[in-house]
């Protein structure tokens, strides 16, 4: 019984921010105040019209797609070589792979802004503020998700089944092909899906990372912040919420995500 | 269906020896079974033949090609895994097409193959089925025609019932069997459990520690055990410690004079099968053996009955009699007589 009370109160904890918002985005006056005086959906037909959240949208949309793939294509073999793998220092490279999501945002930002400005004057290639930028300081984020995702199911998997399948007649390519990426392919798409969320919702360190003109969607809510406080911003952030638990549901209706997270 | 020899092989870890010089000759059609306890080197010798394992040093051939350096998906061996190994996203029938797929079989070739090996199994009715989606028992029926449909040269059997229930165990032991004898298949199974390897072996190979402690027949590691290790792992023993004193004469540490068929001086050790030791009521001179002692201990098992006899300060055996109501059985603490013929008790030299 108390066990049920304390987890109410924590689901509370968790859910109450995001209702308020949710209940935000419908008041129907410019300055949020209590009770509120109507409601509309003012704020959402707005929202269409103001270019800088449609582009801020458009590309951490992009970037996140994009830093979500070469993370995969990092992850996938790195978590391989880990679990499989029998080296010297082989923890140390799963630390290294964990780091960023250990690093503050802040101080990943400031790291690679400065790696950045020192590499354009070395070699004069226009890397600060360039999308390339900041889809690297992104596919940072991105690994630590797919390479703890993917060696966690790799970890479940019976080893058996692959030497089953190599003593069957296939080859390693064949075996990891037909065998070892389906049984991992569920760590595969949570691994995808959360590599988009913190790349999609990254704030401190894309602050670093964009160049003008070039802005993605977290921060031109923290632009608009700047100036407005009206329930736009509430708008926007119940259209994210929608967009990132549609895609969770979407996810799960393929894979038991708590199976593998 | 072929030959296969292991010829010295080792292999190290360091300084730890998995496999210690180990040769075997297996021949065509012949169920060979590695028994030992756990970290006895029977799995690591299995996996070397399977090529999982690459040995430090000896060779495996195969109808006398050398195929030590083959990876596993060139050696065309059946294995069947302790954990069934099944593929769990594919049906039976896909996993069992799977070795045939790999082989580049045409698909209309494939099926009378995969029907033949499923009724082989009796499974025929599930092979739309998913591996879940069956019993312990029946996924070891579809690992094995996994590993038997595409013809192996060799069959591997790595502990391929101890996941069964000890009926169904029973069971699928002679089901194996039949299967393999049909099929004149060569195979190599390991195991623990020594009534398992006896029921089903033509030929037992007994190994600790890396070594081959013995390689024979049923008969021959029970009635003429190598080594003590053999004598205490295939069947019961009881050992009683002590010294031979002169030819045919063993002196025990607690003073019994037995007579014996060892020969030989210095300190050594007597084992004896409890079945193979008569309780007399009175003292028996016609045997060779005849030790007064008290029943201090009686296990009761059903057709048969185990007594714990004490015999001296030091020394106690286990004598097991079959239950017939014609015996009265004794009781705790009462006074026997227990004899035996002086084949009975074999010497082992420390």
């Amino acid at each position: 019984m108390a066990l049920r009370a304390a987890a109410g109160v924590s689901l509370a904890y968790i859910l109450l921010p995001m209702l308020f918002v949710i209940w935000l985005a419908f008041f129907a006056q410019e300055i949020p105040s209590f009770p509120p005086e109507g409601y509309s959906l003012k704020w959402f037909r707005a929202i269409p019209g103001n270019d800088r959240f449609v582009t801020g949208f458009l590309l951490s949309l992009q970037v996140a797609v994009v830093s979500t793939s070469i993370g995969l294509a990092i992850g996938v073999p790195a978590a391989v070589c880990l679990v499989r793998g029998r080296f010297t220092g082989r923890e140390a490279v799963n630390n290294l792979l964990l780091l960023p999501l250990i690093v503050p945002g802040i101080v990943l930002g400031i790291a690679l802004y400065v790696f950045h400005v020192e590499t354009e004057i070395a070699t004069g290639w226009p890397i600060l503020g360039s999308l390339g930028g900041l889809v690297a300081g992104h596919v940072l984020i991105a690994i630590p998700w797919t390479v703890r995702l993917i060696t966690a199911s790799l970890v479940g998997m019976d080893r058996a089944v692959e030497e089953a399948a190599q003593s069957l007649g296939a080859d390693r390519l064949i075996t990891f092909r037909r065998i070892t990426l389906p049984a991992i392919l569920p760590g595969i798409v949570a691994a995808s899906l959360f590599g988009f969320i913190a790349s999609f919702g990254n704030l401190e360190m894309s602050l670093f990372l964009v160049g003008p003109g070039r802005t993605t969607l977290p921060i031109a809510i923290l632009q608009y912040l700047e100036w407005k406080i009206d329930p736009t911003i509430a708008a926007v952030s119940v259209l994210q919420i929608l967009f990132i638990g549609g895609a969770m549901l979407l996810t799960d209706r393929f894979v038991n995500i708590g199976r593998v997270v | 269906m072929a030959r296969l020899q292991l010829t010295g092989i080792t292999k190290r870890y360091g300084d730890f020896k998995a496999t210690d010089d180990v040769s075997l000759d297996i021949a065509d059609g012949e169920f060979l079974v590695l028994l030992g306890p756990s970290g006895c080197g029977k799995t690591t010798t299995l996996r070397i033949i399977a090529g999982f394992i690459e040995p430090t040093s000896g060779r495996v051939l195969l109808d006398e090609r050398d195929i030590t350096a083959l990876p596993p998906w060139k050696r065309n061996a059946g294995l069947v895994f302790q954990s069934y190994a099944l593929f769990p996203h594919m049906t039976v029938a896909e996993n069992i097409a799977f070795g045939l797929e790999m082989r580049k079989m045409p698909k209309a070739d494939m099926a009378p193959k995969i029907t033949e090996a499923l009724r082989l199994v009796r499974l025929d009715h599930l092979s739309d089925r998913l591996p879940r989606q069956l019993s312990g028992g029946q996924q070891q029926r579809v690992a094995l025609a996994r590993a038997l449909v595409f013809r192996p040269d060799v069959l591997l059997l790595d502990e391929p019932l101890s996941n069964l229930d000890a009926k169904l165990r029973q069971d699928v032991r002679v089901e194996i069997r039949e299967l393999q004898r049909k099929l004149g298949l060569t195979t190599v199974m390991v195991t623990h459990d020594q009534e398992e390897a006896l029921t089903m072996a033509d030929r037992l190979v007994v190994m600790s520690e890396g070594r081959i402690r013995q390689i024979g027949s049923q008969q021959d590691l029970y009635e003429r055990p190598a080594e003590k290790f053999v004598a205490d792992f295939v069947g019961r023993s009881t050992f009683i410690g002590g010294r031979m004193d002169g030819p045919g004469r063993f002196v025990s540490v607690g003073g019994l004079v037995v007579a014996c068929e060892g020969t030989g001086s210095g300190s050594a050790s007597l084992a004896l099968r409890p079945e193979r030791l008569a309780l007399t009521s009175a003292a028996a001179p016609a045997m060779d053996n005849s030790f007064p002692g008290a029943v201090e201990f009686i296990s009761y098992l059903g057709s048969q009955v185990d007594l714990h006899v004490r015999l001296s300060p030091l020394e106690r055996v286990i004598v097991q009699i079959q239950n017939r109501p014609e015996q009265p059985l004794p009781v705790i603490g009462e006074q026997v007589h227990i004899g035996w013929s002086k084949s009975t008790g074999r010497v082992f030299q420390a």
